[in-house]
């Protein structure tokens, strides 16, 4: 099925001499592009989401950490000192590979996840983003496997779509990846003559599934990776965001050689900073920064000497738990909710991050419905957007990190009509269970 | 200049608004762009604009309801009055008012989802294939921007199409397909009379949806379309009466496809047409060679010769 009448010049009979006529499409560069840039698209679904952050609208879909909680005063008096006083390095070109200081507290970051690493593994990129784009830019050939959680962070896959990737999904449970699983595809990879480059794992309060990989799994997988001789990229910007259990550790605190470790201080203190960092074994560490220094010559200079200070002379870490403590009370408020007005559905109860991954009642189709979602003022982003490979259409994801309490409930609440009016229709013309079609579509991170 | 407002197309309408403000500002008119918003009416009662001009697309932008309020402020329109608005917006009700008047369009019926409600869907569906035949198209009563349009080829789509639609709005129009050139022709009205720009003919790599219309490369527009003179002249003819007949004013854009023996068949009319980069209206300009910025600017400058609309 197709959208529109498609004109039909072959039968028209209108064509006059002037038919040799050149048309446009518009762009006289179109014979240009890269083969990577022809598989993206305009979409409907991203027209859609801008109408998220109205008012009006209440945005279940960006991830966009609550910063009311933040000293802005303090910080601003911070931001105004470390320019009076280091404004001559802070507003210069900086080091390839970040400021050295910075790398040093970022040890200390990393240590509550049981990691130990020197200053030199580590590598400040413009947020963890820009490391993952790095690392994805200096191993993947196009057409090599990225082997990834089904589902799996959307601006993951959006990257590994950038590099010509193809992505292979293995299944997740409530403890997070299934080794047994991992370990089957990766042999059938195998089996088939597939380069497979990377496994990308989001190992803690998952976006979008909310889960995390339990202790006990964790050196499973690795010593799977290890046999299949993959490289794990494990990204972990939530793991400190936990609601009651302290962090586990990480997998780069379990294997050095093998593991890439990505972090950032988006969700743990402002995403407006764009800091992140790549802890890599050594060799990989070198060609990041070369990789690095082609794309971006430094990072911030600014940005880093104000996390720096703030490291340095506020209470970070009881910052983290403050936020820990309002994203539980926000969780707290989507599952009660849920429980309320969506009993029809299900969803899993994180104990820590940002997302609630709910599964939709059978037959409905999570893009399908989101036109109905923004006509009742509500935005989620439908699951299809975490898989490469058009699945996900059962499942949409729900973030609880920036609306207050009260606008979750009722975000909840316009949901379950528009569940409702969905099911309604679905039942009416009897299309439930057929998949649509999908793409790697999000809204950007900034829809409240 | 109002731009962007909750429906469907908001991102559409804030493209479109950006460009016109632009195009305006160069050629010396005071633009302010602003929201549909908790604030609108105060910002209009304070600011006094010598006209607003509604470049909203969809919902309250396109259905009249914001024209209303600009109305009962007193303040001039660009364009369509409310009541002009109304009748246009309404997929149904235009067609049914022109094809009174003896213009063609594809035959086609009219279903509400309640409808569905009371009534067998199955059979419903089914007789409307029998009434109708394949290919059908299925569209939102109201709305643009190709949202929720399916081209239905075979009779196991159609439910697909209808629930695709309903997410949309609750009423859905469902049409014979027409094949043939598929053309927009854009009308404006500087104050003397309505006049049909170049006709614009699209012709695309698989459907014209929303990725075809904004996402430059797969649509490929031919300005003047590929018709036959007389062709030429009968769209022209028809868009010049549909903007007439439904008493539209300053500037409006109608779809047709023009079928093998050069017979033009309406779609719908657009009382704000897309003003994006890659719309149709601002082609048909510059196909006319056209300054942008002047012809928006006659437009305006008609628009405030013109009396405030009374109120009905």
């Amino acid at each position: 099925m197709t959208t529109q009448p498609v004109p039909d010049r072959e039968t028209s009979g209108q064509m006059t001499p002037s038919a040799a006529a050149a048309g446009t499409r518009l762009d006289p560069w179109l014979g240009s592009y890269a083969d990577r840039t022809h598989g993206m698209r305009a979409s409907e679904i991203r027209a859609l989401f801008a109408v998220a952050n109205r008012p009006e609208v209440v945005s279940l879909a960006g991830g966009m950490p609550f910063l009311e909680g933040l000293p802005l005063e303090e910080l601003a008096a911070l931001a105004s000192h470390v320019v009076a006083t280091r404004g001559l390095t802070s507003l210069q070109y900086g080091s390839g590979q970040g400021d050295e200081t910075l790398r040093e507290q970022i040890l200390d970051v990393m240590a509550l996840e049981g990691i130990r690493a020197h200053a030199d593994d580590v590598v400040v990129t413009t947020g963890s983003q820009q490391g993952l784009d790095l690392v994805t830019r200096i191993f993947v050939n196009p057409g090599d496997v990225v082997v990834a959680e089904a589902p799996s962070y959307v601006g993951a896959l959006g990257v590994f779509r950038a590099y010509q990737a193809d992505v292979v999904h293995v299944p997740i449970d409530a403890d997070g990846l299934v080794p047994e699983a991992l370990d089957e595809t990766l042999t059938q990879l195998a089996a088939a003559g597939r380069t497979v480059k990377l496994l990308y794992t989001v190992p803690n309060f998952h976006n979008p599934a909310g889960v995390s990989l339990s202790a006990a799994r964790r050196p499973r997988v690795l010593e799977i990776a290890r046999r299949h001789g993959v490289l794990v990229v494990e990204d972990n910007p939530y793991g400190l965001l936990g609601f009651d259990a302290p962090p586990r550790d990480a997998l780069r605190a379990l294997e050095e050689d093998g593991v890439v470790y990505l972090g950032s201080f988006s969700k743990t203190f402002a995403p407006g900073y764009r800091v992140g960092w790549v802890v890599a074994p050594h060799a990989v560490r070198e060609k990041l920064v070369l990789a690095s220094e082609s794309a971006i010559l430094c990072p911030s200079n600014a940005s880093q000497l104000a996390i720096s200070a703030y490291l340095q002379t506020f209470d970070w870490r009881g910052q983290v738990k403050s936020y820990g403590e309002q994203y539980r009370e926000r969780r707290d408020a989507m599952i009660s909710a849920l429980s309320e007005y969506l009993p029809s559905a299900s969803w899993n109860v994180p104990e820590g991050g940002f997302y609630t991954w709910v599964r939709l009642p059978d037959g409905l189709d999570s893009r399908d419905m989101l036109p109905r979602a923004v006509t009742a003022r509500v935005a989620y982003v439908p699951g299809t957007a975490f898989y490469y490979d058009g699945a996900g259409s059962d499942h949409l994801r729900l973030s609880f990190c920036y609306p207050t309490p009260e606008r979750i409930r009722e975000g909840v609440r316009r949901l379950a009509g528009v569940v409702s009016g969905e099911r309604e229709l679905v039942d009416l013309f009897g299309t439930g269970g057929v998949a649509g079609g999908g793409d790697v579509q999000a809204p950007s991170p900034d829809l409240s | 200049m109002l731009a962007g407002g909750l429906s469907h197309e908001r991102d559409v309408s804030l493209r479109s608004g950006r460009r016109v403000a632009d195009a305006l500002r160069a050629v010396g008119v005071e633009v302010t762009v602003h929201d549909v918003d908790a604030d609108l009416v105060t910002a209009l009662s304070e600011l006094r604009p010598d006209v607003v001009w509604p470049l909203l697309h969809g919902a309250t932008g396109e259905d009249g309801s914001v024209r209303d309020v600009v109305e009962l402020l007193g303040l001039r329109l660009v364009g369509s009055d409310a009541r002009a608005s109304r009748v246009a917006w309404s997929k149904p009700v235009a067609k049914t008012l022109l094809a009174a008047s003896g213009i063609r369009t594809p035959e086609f019926v009219t279903l509400p989802q309640a409808l569905f409600r009371e009534l067998d869907a199955p059979a419903v569906l089914a007789a409307l294939v029998d009434r109708l035949g394949l290919p059908l198209v299925v569209k939102p009563e109201r709305g643009g921007s190709a949202l929720g349009v399916s081209l239905v080829e075979v009779a196991e789509d159609l439910p697909r199409a209808m629930v695709e639609c309903f997410a949309y709005g609750d009423t859905a129009l469902v049409e014979r397909a027409v094949r043939g050139t598929e053309v927009a022709v854009s009308v404006v009205d500087t104050g003397s009379g309505p006049v049909a720009l170049p006709a614009v003919e699209v012709v695309v790599d698989g459907p014209y949806d929303f990725d075809a219309r904004y996402n430059p490369g797969r649509v490929e527009y031919f300005t003047p379309a590929r018709l036959s003179a007389t062709a030429s002249a009968d769209a022209a003819d028809v868009a010049v009466r549909a903007h007439a007949l439904l008493r539209l004013s300053g500037l409006s854009r109608t779809d047709l496809v023009v079928d093998a023996d050069g017979v033009p068949w309406f779609l719908e009319v657009n009382v704000a047409p897309g003003m994006t980069e890659t719309s149709l209206f601002p082609q048909a300009a510059e196909a006319a060679a056209l300054n942008l910025g002047e012809l928006y600017r006659d437009v305006v400058s008609a628009a405030w010769r013109g009396a405030p609309v009374s109120l009905r």
